[in-house]
């Protein structure tokens, strides 16, 4: 099955903290790509970058900011295909980065 | 599915069954095959399939079609790896709740909803939630990997005292206790030891099961009232059982990792080894009931606590920790009636009286009912 698996980040982590999160990351990346389970996937820029087009009125409206105002956001996303859920908590759980993971099913049918 | 099939067949209990029996199955399959590239048409074309069988059947026998199969596994091995499955740490407790019971132990959703107070149509909510998560987030049902059965472990346990308590305490019928809901949990979680026998918690807690199945015999008198430890028949006991239990909790004491199950179950044992009321160690009790606090600092472990302090320290010392846990427990009709023993103690019979008014209102149990009413006539002599 397939699985998106968004990694929930706080927004500002200290910058020497941060390149060697980026590396433990690196070889995270490295290890499941390798073994074929990671088939796609991008680190994301500060949810202050976002852009949110709200449909409903009578045209779309633009804002500056993400969807939801929050603490966490997602910095990053990756597609991984992998046998079952067990598989996916496996990789999840190994994950050295952002302290919150979430992984939903792709819809396949 | 069950409302496509519905739509295609025009018949939704048909439709129900035939998509709970293609789960089912699913069950079985899944975990030998691995989970199809696409479980939700997979399931789709089975339970059609299912159906279209049971509609050729129909009409050769023109019966209605019988009711969906029980899925209860029989062999001891598949109940427990069913029971580890359900309990997936990706569903949530009551969906593992309810799997569990309906999956592993066999009840109907009438018999669940009575155990847990709910409505049935609720019970099937769960059910199908549950269901449609497993099937959708590609969850396999199968006994974890060695290495996390033991994490697996916890949710199991908390599951299985779920089950044991609302069996054994269960608030809405007459006679007050299912009996069979407990003996299920008990023996499930003796499964357990033999896959897992090196577990400290998981023997605490069967030992836990077994101490309060051995003192069953004296909780009810011939007459469905309520007899409190304080004056049970301890001579209707079940010496064996009360053996047995004790020697888990040796065994789990041996290998040094104390837990709330545990605790627990040395705090049953403590009464269930003590010859009578007046001779029960209360200074043990209490130090057990410290140590139960430090690791599960519940309202409702405190009001216990409270209770062998009252035979340490006095009903004034005791009255005052109940009096702590009222925000929290107001609800609860046991603070209520523990604070009326305590005030009756101390001659302050008219807040004793309101105190068993309000116990009175909040407790369904008929045979706990029937006691609180004589424990207020008794009152009402003085």
């Amino acid at each position: 099955m397939r699985y998106l698996m968004m990694f929930v980040g706080e927004e500002e982590a200290g910058e020497a903290e941060q390149a060697k999160v980026m590396q433990q990351v690196g070889g995270w990346w490295e290890k499941y790509s390798q073994s074929g389970a990671i088939v796609g996937g991008e680190r994301l820029k500060p949810s202050s970058s976002a852009t949110t087009v709200r449909f409903g009125g009578s045209a779309p409206s633009i804002s500056d900011g993400p969807f939801a105002e929050t603490k966490e956001s997602i910095a990053g996303y990756a597609v991984v295909q992998v046998p079952d859920l067990n598989a996916a908590l496996e990789m999840a759980k190994s994950w050295p980065a952002s302290p919150v993971v979430e992984i939903r099913p792709i819809w396949e049918d | 599915m069950t409302a496509s099939l519905t739509r295609r067949y025009g018949n939704f209990e048909l439709a129900e069954d035939c998509a709970q029996e293609a789960f089912v199955t699913a069950i079985r399959v899944w975990p030998e095959r691995g989970i199809p590239s696409q479980p939700g048409a997979w399931l789709q074309r089975v339970a059609e399939r299912r159906l279209l069988d049971r509609l050729r059947r129909d009409q050769r026998f023109q019966t209605k079609a019988a009711a969906a199969m029980a899925p209860v596994a029989e062999d001891g091995d598949d109940r427990l790896q069913l029971m580890f499955a359900c309990c997936h740490p990706a569903l949530s407790r009551d969906a593992q709740v309810a799997l569990t019971l309906r999956v592993v132990a066999g009840l109907t959703t009438a018999q669940i909803a009575r155990a847990f107070l709910i409505s049935e149509a609720g019970v099937a909510q769960r059910i199908t939630r549950a269901k449609r998560k497993i099937v959708n987030a590609g969850i396999p049902l199968r006994l974890p990997t060695p290495g996390a059965l033991a994490e697996r472990l916890a949710e199991v346990l908390a599951v299985l005292y779920l089950m044991f308590n609302e069996g054994y305490l269960a608030s809405t019928w007459e006679g007050g206790q299912d009996r069979s809901l407990a003996e299920d949990a008990t023996w499930l979680a003796g499964l357990a030891v033999q896959v897992l026998p090196a577990d400290p918690e998981l023997l605490g807690l069967l030992a836990l099961f077994k101490l309060q199945l051995a003192r069953s015999a004296g909780r009810f008198a011939p007459d469905g009232a309520l007899v409190l430890l304080a004056d049970q028949d301890r001579s209707t006991w079940d010496q064996l059982g009360i053996r047995e239990a004790t020697e888990l909790l040796e065994r789990a004491a041996k290998l040094g990792n104390p837990g709330p199950y545990q605790l627990q179950a040395a705090i049953a044992s403590c009464h269930a080894l003590a010859p009578s009321w007046a001779a029960t160690d209360w200074l043990m009790l209490l130090r057990l009931y410290d140590r139960l606090l430090g690791l599960q600092p519940s309202p409702v472990v405190r009001l216990n606590r409270a209770v062998a302090l009252w035979h340490v320290a006095g009903a004034e010392v005791a009255l005052h920790e109940a009096d702590g846990v009222i925000p929290e427990l107001g609800r609860y009709h046991l603070l209520h009636s523990t604070r009326a023993e305590l005030l009756t103690e101390l001659g302050r019979t008219e807040e004793a009286r309101s105190a068993w008014e309000r116990a009175l209102e909040l407790t369904l149990n008929p045979a706990e009912r029937r006691y609180i009413r004589a424990r207020m006539d008794s009152i009402a002599s003085c």
